[in-house]
């Protein structure tokens, strides 16, 4: 459950549906038969053991991964697959779980490449690097450097990410997803590989986030206790297939997700 | 000993008792150096964006030379048909995208370096098809590109400076300096290296990998008319062109395949080597070491840098 006084947003009407989606992989299932909906405002979060599938279900929600059978319903709009262009184009932003950060680059790059979709300067303009071009690239840093101030990253801007350290560059990464202007923020293990220090740092942003932007989140994390206290929901994935799918306390105690995480005796 | 004497002391004494030989020789080497490095930088460009090794950056830089020549020699103004050769690369890497990249998209590298093989003998059948196979002059006057030499009274001697060769020396660095400031500062620049770095993480941003080939096509196909243009000038256009595109080989080794000023400082300390080599060290071997100097100095870098001057230093997990 939520913190005290329960979610900020008010959590409507369905933004993302998959329906009855299966993915393979030569004769291997990662996903079979699943269907689930996010909600707009929500925090939802994807938790399951190891090879449950969790990151080829975020893979087809942003068009990774191209399922075979099932539909994705994407803000009224029904698909068989998403394509990462369309995902990107529709408002849907993603984290990874080893950070896919551009490395050579800045922080501050870094971020200013989630605007790409967001400036339209042609080719000519931005070869010469003037008129519209330098006048848009002033615009969209003011509202990077804004990412920047929220994740209290400033004073690490200039330095090119792959120097940071693993906790900063999961920062940077989210700042990166942020300045898509996301409807639907999809985050692939937030917390995984952190003390316990920015694992709080972390979770006060994804609660910041989805209070002060109203961002949809759908989430994928081993840390139950984190899980527990950031989501509103969640859906619970084992071999593939989908065994619970609730509040967290719900889903808690669940006897199917407690066999599926501490094994049961056959 | 005399020999020993030959090599370690000899080359250095006429060094210093003819400087403006010296000073004629080094400039020499960099103007050569220039050409190796805008060769080498189209092959970065591609390598770096799209991770395939373009063997066919040698025959692009010919092929945008017949282009050129080709069309002026079909009546059409200088400056015309400059901006149609233009046109020309543009439509060839909008075509090596669509035929070439995009359905190998996902293969190995070494399918990918293959295709681009295919690709090189593609451009030479075709060039020779429309321009026919005979050696052509670069239009470089109609271009309005100085002609003739300047001679400059220094360091006891004089030294002879073509005016084509400190053109090309202005030209390149022009050139380098607009796409460093192209790729550091625009959305597009940061999109390339975007893509460069990491593909998935570029795709989740909504980058399109297929503009961005082109776009990086399209830049390698510039920098190889340049480079046409420039070589055609000093001596004449022809197939036999395509050799330079191996001297970029030691340039890559020595610059590291990802780095743009790898690629500048390698062609220069190539070019300049190569010709120190055949001057000073040359005549002990009968000369012509040029043709295999550069190699030679790649070799050693291979033992002692294999990343390069400026390449990524690669470090494997295990």
């Amino acid at each position: 459950m939520r913190a005290v006084g329960g979610p900020d947003v008010a959590v409507g009407d369905v933004l993302l549906s998959v329906e009855n989606v299966s993915l393979s992989f030569g004769g291997v299932k990662a996903v079979s038969d699943v269907s689930f909906d996010i909600r707009k405002g929500e925090i939802r979060a994807i938790i399951g053991p190891n090879g449950a599938g969790k990151t080829s279900m975020l893979n087809v929600i942003n068009g990774f991964y191209q399922p075979q059978k099932g539909r994705i319903t994407f803000k009224g709009q029904t698909r068989a697959k998403m394509r990462p262009h369309d995902a990107a184009y529709g408002g849907i932003a993603r984290t990874f779980q080893n950070v896919a950060l551009f490395r050579g680059m800045t922080a501050l790059d870094n971020i200013m490449a989630g605007r790409t979709l967001k400036m339209h300067a042609n080719f000519f303009w931005q070869l010469l690097r003037y008129g519209p071009a330098l006048r848009e690239e002033v615009e969209h840093r003011e509202h990077v450097e804004e990412i920047i101030d929220f994740l209290k990253i400033q004073e690490i801007r200039r330095v090119p990410v792959g120097r940071l350290p693993y906790g900063l560059q999961k920062r940077v990464e989210l700042g990166r997803a942020l300045a898509m202007e996301p409807e639907l923020l999809l985050l692939d293990e937030p917390m995984a590989g952190m003390n316990l220090e920015e694992k709080e740092d972390m979770s006060r942003f994804v609660l910041d986030v989805n209070d002060h932007y109203g961002t949809t989140i759908a989430l994928i994390e081993h840390d139950m206790g984190v899980v527990m206290d950031l989501s509103d929901r969640v859906v619970v994935l084992d071999h593939g297939n989908k065994i619970a799918d609730g509040t967290p306390d719900e889903v808690k105690r669940n006897q199917a997700v407690i066999d599926a995480y501490l094994g049961v005796a056959h | 000993m005399d020999l020993l004497y030959k090599i370690f002391v000899d080359p250095f004494l006429q060094m210093g008792t003819a400087p403006d030989l010296l000073v004629q020789t080094l400039w020499e080497g960099l103007v050569a150096g220039v050409l190796y490095s805008l060769i080498a930088l189209g092959f970065v460009l591609i390598f770096k964006a799209s991770g395939v090794f373009n063997f066919a950056q040698g025959i692009m830089v010919v092929f945008a030379a017949l282009t050129l020549v080709g069309l002026h020699e079909h009546g059409v103004p200088a400056y015309l048909a400059l901006a149609l050769t233009i046109a020309v690369m543009f439509c060839l890497a909008f075509a090596v995208e669509r035929l070439i990249l995009r359905p190998l998209v996902n293969q190995p590298d070494i399918i990918l370096f293959m295709a681009t093989f295919g690709l090189t003998y593609f451009l030479i059948g075709f060039g020779e098809l429309i321009s026919g196979g005979e050696t052509k002059i670069m239009i470089a006057n109609q271009l309005g590109l100085p002609r003739g030499a300047i001679d400059l009274k220094m360091a006891g001697g004089f030294v002879s400076i073509q005016k084509i060769d400190i053109a090309a020396a202005i030209i390149a660095s022009l050139m380098v300096a607009g796409l460093a400031i192209f790729f550091q500062r625009t959305r597009i620049g940061r999109a390339l290296r975007a893509v460069a770095d990491s593909h998935r993480a570029a795709l989740s941003v909504g980058i399109s990998l297929e503009q961005i080939w082109v776009i990086v096509w399209f830049a390698a196909g510039l920098v190889a008319l340049t480079t046409g243009i420039m070589w055609g000038a000093r001596s004449d256009v022809s197939f036999a062109l395509d050799v330079i595109a191996l001297k970029a080989l030691p340039v890559l080794i020595l610059g590291g395949l990802t780095s743009i000023p790898g690629a500048i400082v390698g062609g220069l300390i190539i070019g300049v080597g190569e010709k120190l080599g055949e001057f000073y060290w040359g005549p002990l071997m009968g000369s012509g070491i040029e043709s295999w100097f550069a190699y030679v100095i790649a070799l050693i870098f291979l033992l002692f840098r294999p990343q390069g001057l400026f390449g990524e230093r690669i470090i494997e997990r295990i």
